[in-house]
């Protein structure tokens, strides 16, 4: 007997809108499992898991300091995904976006201009784009698997940061912390709103979201995305390139991961650390499928996903159980969007058919 | 040991009231149909009429929306295609569903229980193409065979459940004559075992040859049925279509002019280790020329296309020549922007993207060409939907495409019905010089009559028209030069009134001093 997934002659319109929300709601069944499992009250921990961070003013604006990462670079990663090129490293260009915006800052911290922070970014989105360009170029050039290239070169930006702050940037007059000056009033991302943290990388976020929402919509652009991620031969016969678009995808994608860095370390931070990251660039690969590819679904899974980190604050603090819950919640909503989804499409069977060879041994 | 028969002598399928609705439109209508054990049972019907419809719910792939399926008398519920063959009904599809590069015994393998070693696999698979003359060795690649071998692969695929109806959907549109008649012969031997077949075909005269009893669909419901050897091809094509089908006239003088599109000594590489090398390739065609290249398939054809597409452009600038210019290195828009217009072999996945809408499906093949018309907004390259959904519709109208919306999926039309579409999104810009690869795969008879007949008339409106075909009657129809094509080489062009059949048989053997026969032989 085997398991057999079959393709559903009608795929649900119904479910397909609500299949976020059934993965939302299965996981926090599962959660509350989990809880009782560690031996807490499951609903006091849901409370002070999902509920709590959201009831004050302070607590939002860290809701949007986290959220504000996750959309920009799932929104970049939208657009990859959806071409068919699969960057698995908006870590690495994250941490290489942080690093190359840091230049000024850190290397020329006595450098005092208005061009400080905008210079900055500007340097970020081109460090992510570059350090996504070697998977691109590997890609289009040497047919080599994106995933793999990506993925590994994550370590690389992790362990280069390191390096960097442990040895040729590190403060020197910082105690020998491993952690470099802390950003001149020039250099930091201002405060959005008075009530509170939030820096403007949350509205680059929503305007990415925005822009990237019209261009799938509306454009030449988005339709070359589309069509390429659905059948290159058919994009090659309107005329599109899938290598440019491997470039294009991938340098858009690494420029946002490089954006959200910068704008990170900029305006949160506000120095370097050896880790700058609690996994954003991986966490967004969550938030880019949970949205659906959509922009506009990206903010609110941003934002969804920005709430299991405070969760995790909270109920480490407030309930005593490790932060690592977070990555447990998260690893539950990604598997059950993925396995909502394919269920949408295909149904299980369970196959126990024998073998039926034909018996026309005296036909001949 | 022949199969043992149904009970009493009550036919081995019925069907009644079948009915499927794709929202309010009915794609089949209470559709009553009868097969006997023991019978070639033929479906036919135009583009559009149902046909495929109906089997997907014979074999489980669509749920119908009410009706009935009685098998051997009994009342079932075909939920899935595992259901279908547990029953004993296999199906060999129209786009086969093969990994090529795996071997064949594999991909029978995956469609079976995984218990059992590959070798039995194997042996059992030689065994029964042994037996039912389909001759395929379970250990070739996939990627090495021709179309006609994929679809032997399947069929011993269906013949290892041990079936008693099998259903082919449009089986021969993709074979060579030889791998036809070869077909025909297993066909035979089936019905001899007692098994049934349902077959469908736009092919009236092998339904007429093969099939004992016909049903005809239109619109979805079942219109007529009959004894297709009482028939002619004419009759049953009214039967089909409602009135006669137009006979493709080509009355009046084509005034020739300049040549507009040619190759000069194109050639070109193999790409993949499947492919064909072009060699030396020349050929002229002028305005008012309908130039056809006839070939048995897998002989350099969709090389062909490609180069002189732009698809995959070559070295050579001058290799081809679009109304005077050379253009061996610009990509296909460039091309287009020429006055040049395309339309591929395969529907699905290269003319056309079955997933987004005919209107989208528009702006593939002529987002540069027209926009002007197209795009807006300046550098930002809006899509205007409403001039092409107005384009959309005009050329549905023209082309008489039949579909369940106003703009639906490309997928969802029928094969014929897209073919329609393809072909009209291009006869829509009055194209300079057009090129079609196989223009009538899978269109009925009075749909082809339609694009051949357009073909005919952009030739005399002053275009270069080149056709690559297989079916001599169609390029015996529309042709005003044929040249033949045979491993990668072309021959010169003869004009149509003076080339035979038998002439151009002898020219696709293979003509360069080769034995006969070799290019049929090589296709296999
Ligand atoms: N999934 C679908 N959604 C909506 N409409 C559909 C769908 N599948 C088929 N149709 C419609 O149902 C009708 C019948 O289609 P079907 O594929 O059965 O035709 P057919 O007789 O096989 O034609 P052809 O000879 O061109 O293959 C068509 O008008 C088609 O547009
Ligand atoms: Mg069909």
């Amino acid at each position: 007997m085997r398991i057999e997934l079959e393709r559903r002659p009608k795929v649900s319109a119904l479910f397909s809108i609500l299949s976020p929300f059934i993965a939302f709601a299965l996981t926090i069944v599962f959660g509350g499992i989990m809880f009782a499992l560690l031996g807490k009250n499951p609903v006091a921990a849901l409370y002070s898991f999902f509920v709590e961070p959201l009831s004050e003013v302070w607590s939002l604006h860290e809701l949007a300091i986290k959220a504000a990462p996750l959309i920009l670079i799932g929104v970049g990663l939208s657009v990859c995904f959806r071409s068919n090129n699969w960057n698995i490293g908006a870590e690495g260009q994250f941490i290489m976006g942080a690093i190359a915006g840091s230049i000024l800052p850190v290397v020329f911290y006595d450098w005092q201009s208005p061009l400080m922070l905008p210079l900055m970014l500007v340097l970020g989105m081109i460090g992510g784009a570059l350090f996504a360009a070697i998977p691109a170029f590997l890609k289009a050039h040497m047919n080599t698997n994106e995933i793999l290239t990506s993925l590994m070169l994550v370590y690389v930006a992790q362990l280069f940061l390191d390096w960097l702050v442990r040895g040729p940037w590190r403060n020197p007059e910082g105690m020998n912390f491993p952690e470099t000056r802390t950003f001149g009033a020039d250099a930091i991302l201002p405060e959005m709103l008075a009530s509170g943290r939030t820096h403007w990388g949350f509205a680059f976020a929503i305007i990415a979201a925005l822009a990237v929402w019209f261009m799938m919509r509306y454009t030449l652009r988005g339709f070359e995305i589309t069509v390429l991620g659905q059948s290159e031969r058919a994009g090659r016969f309107a005329g599109f390139s899938s290598r440019k678009m491997i470039w294009f995808s991938m340098l858009f994608s690494g420029a946002l991961a490089g954006l959200a860095g910068i704008s990170e370390v900029s305006g949160a931070i506000q120095q370097l650390r050896p880790v700058i990251s609690p996994g954003y660039g991986f966490t967004a690969i969550i938030v880019a499928f949970l949205g659906r590819l959509n922009p506009l679904g990206i903010i609110a899974a941003g934002l969804v996903l920005a709430l299991t980190y405070l969760g995790g604050e909270a109920a480490q603090l407030s309930i005593g159980v490790s932060d690592k819950v977070t990555r447990v919640f998260q690893g539950l909503l990604l598997f059950f969007v993925l396995s909502c989804d394919t269920l949408i499409h295909y149904r299980i069977r369970l196959v126990r058919e024998r073998f039926a060879a034909l018996k026309t041994d005296e036909a001949h | 040991m022949p199969v043992k028969g149904p009970i009493a002598s009550g036919p081995l399928l019925a069907v009644s009231n079948l009915t499927k609705l794709f929202g309010s439109f009915a794609a089949c209508n209470a559709i009553n149909l009868h097969i006997e054990p023991g019978e070639i049972h033929a479906l036919l019907g135009e583009n559009g009429a149902g046909k495929s419809t109906l089997v997907k719910m014979l074999f489980g792939v669509l749920a119908p929306t009410a009706g009935e399926i009685l098998w051997m008398g009994d009342n079932v519920r075909i939920g899935s295609p595992g259901d279908a063959r547990k029953l004993g009904i296999g199906m060999v599809f129209q786009h086969f569903s093969l990994f090529e590069a795996l071997t064949v015994a594999e991909n029978i393998a995956l469609s079976m229980d995984r218990s059992i070693s590959l070798a039995r696999v194997a042996e059992e698979a030689s065994r029964l193409s042994h037996v039912y003359g389909l001759p395929l060795d379970p250990n070739a690649h996939v990627a090495d065979l021709s179309v006609g071998e994929r679809q032997r692969i399947e069929i011993v695929r269906a013949l290892l459940q041990n079936p008693q109806l099998i259903i082919l959907d449009e089986p021969t549109s993709v074979l060579t004559p030889q791998e036809a008649d070869r077909l025909f012969e297993t066909l035979l031997k089936l019905k001899a075992e007692g098994r049934s077949v349902l077959y469908i075909s736009h092919r009236l005269e092998e339904v007429q040859r093969i099939c004992d009893r016909a049903t005809v669909l239109r619109h979805g419901k079942v219109t007529g049925a009959c004894d297709p050897r009482a028939e002619t091809p004419a009759s049953l094509a009214r039967m089909m279509v409602g009135n006669d089908v137009a006979v493709v006239t080509s009355e009046g003088t084509n005034t020739k002019g300049d040549v507009q599109l040619e190759a000069r000594h194109l050639s070109v590489a193999a790409r993949t280790p499947f492919a064909v090398s072009l060699k030396d390739v020349c050929l002229k065609v002028k305005a008012g020329e309908v130039l056809a290249i006839a070939g048995v398939a897998g002989n350099g054809q969709s090389e062909l296309f490609d180069a002189l597409s732009g698809e995959y452009p070559v070295a050579d600038d001058n290799a081809v020549q679009i109304r005077q210019k050379p253009v061996g290195t610009r990509n296909i828009n460039a091309r287009r922007l020429m006055g040049a217009g395309f339309v591929p072999e395969e529907r699905h996945g290269h003319a056309a993207v079955s997933s987004l809408s005919l209107s989208d499906n528009l702006v593939l093949a002529r987002n540069q060409s027209d926009k002007r018309a197209f795009l807006g907004g300046g550098f930002l390259k809006i899509i205007r939907q409403g001039a092409v959904k107005a384009a959309t519709k005009r050329i549905s109208e023209a082309m008489d495409v039949r579909k369940s919306g106003e703009d639906p999926p490309a997928g969802s039309l029928s094969g014929g019905n897209l073919q329609k579409f393809i072909v009209g999104r291009e006869l829509d810009r009055q194209p300079a010089v057009l090129i079609v690869n196989q223009p009538t795969w899978g269109v009925d008879a009075g749909a082809a009559s339609r694009i051949r007949q357009a073909l005919v008339d952009l030739a005399k409106a002053g275009s270069a028209v080149l056709v690559i075909s297989q079916d001599l009657d169609e390029i015996f129809e529309v042709a005003t030069e044929i040249a033949v094509i045979c491993e990668g080489r072309l021959s010169d062009p003869y004009p149509a009134r003076e080339l035979s059949r038998e002439k151009i048989g002898l020219l696709m053997g293979g003509m360069h001093g080769k034995t006969e026969g070799a290019g049929a032989a090589h296709a296999h």
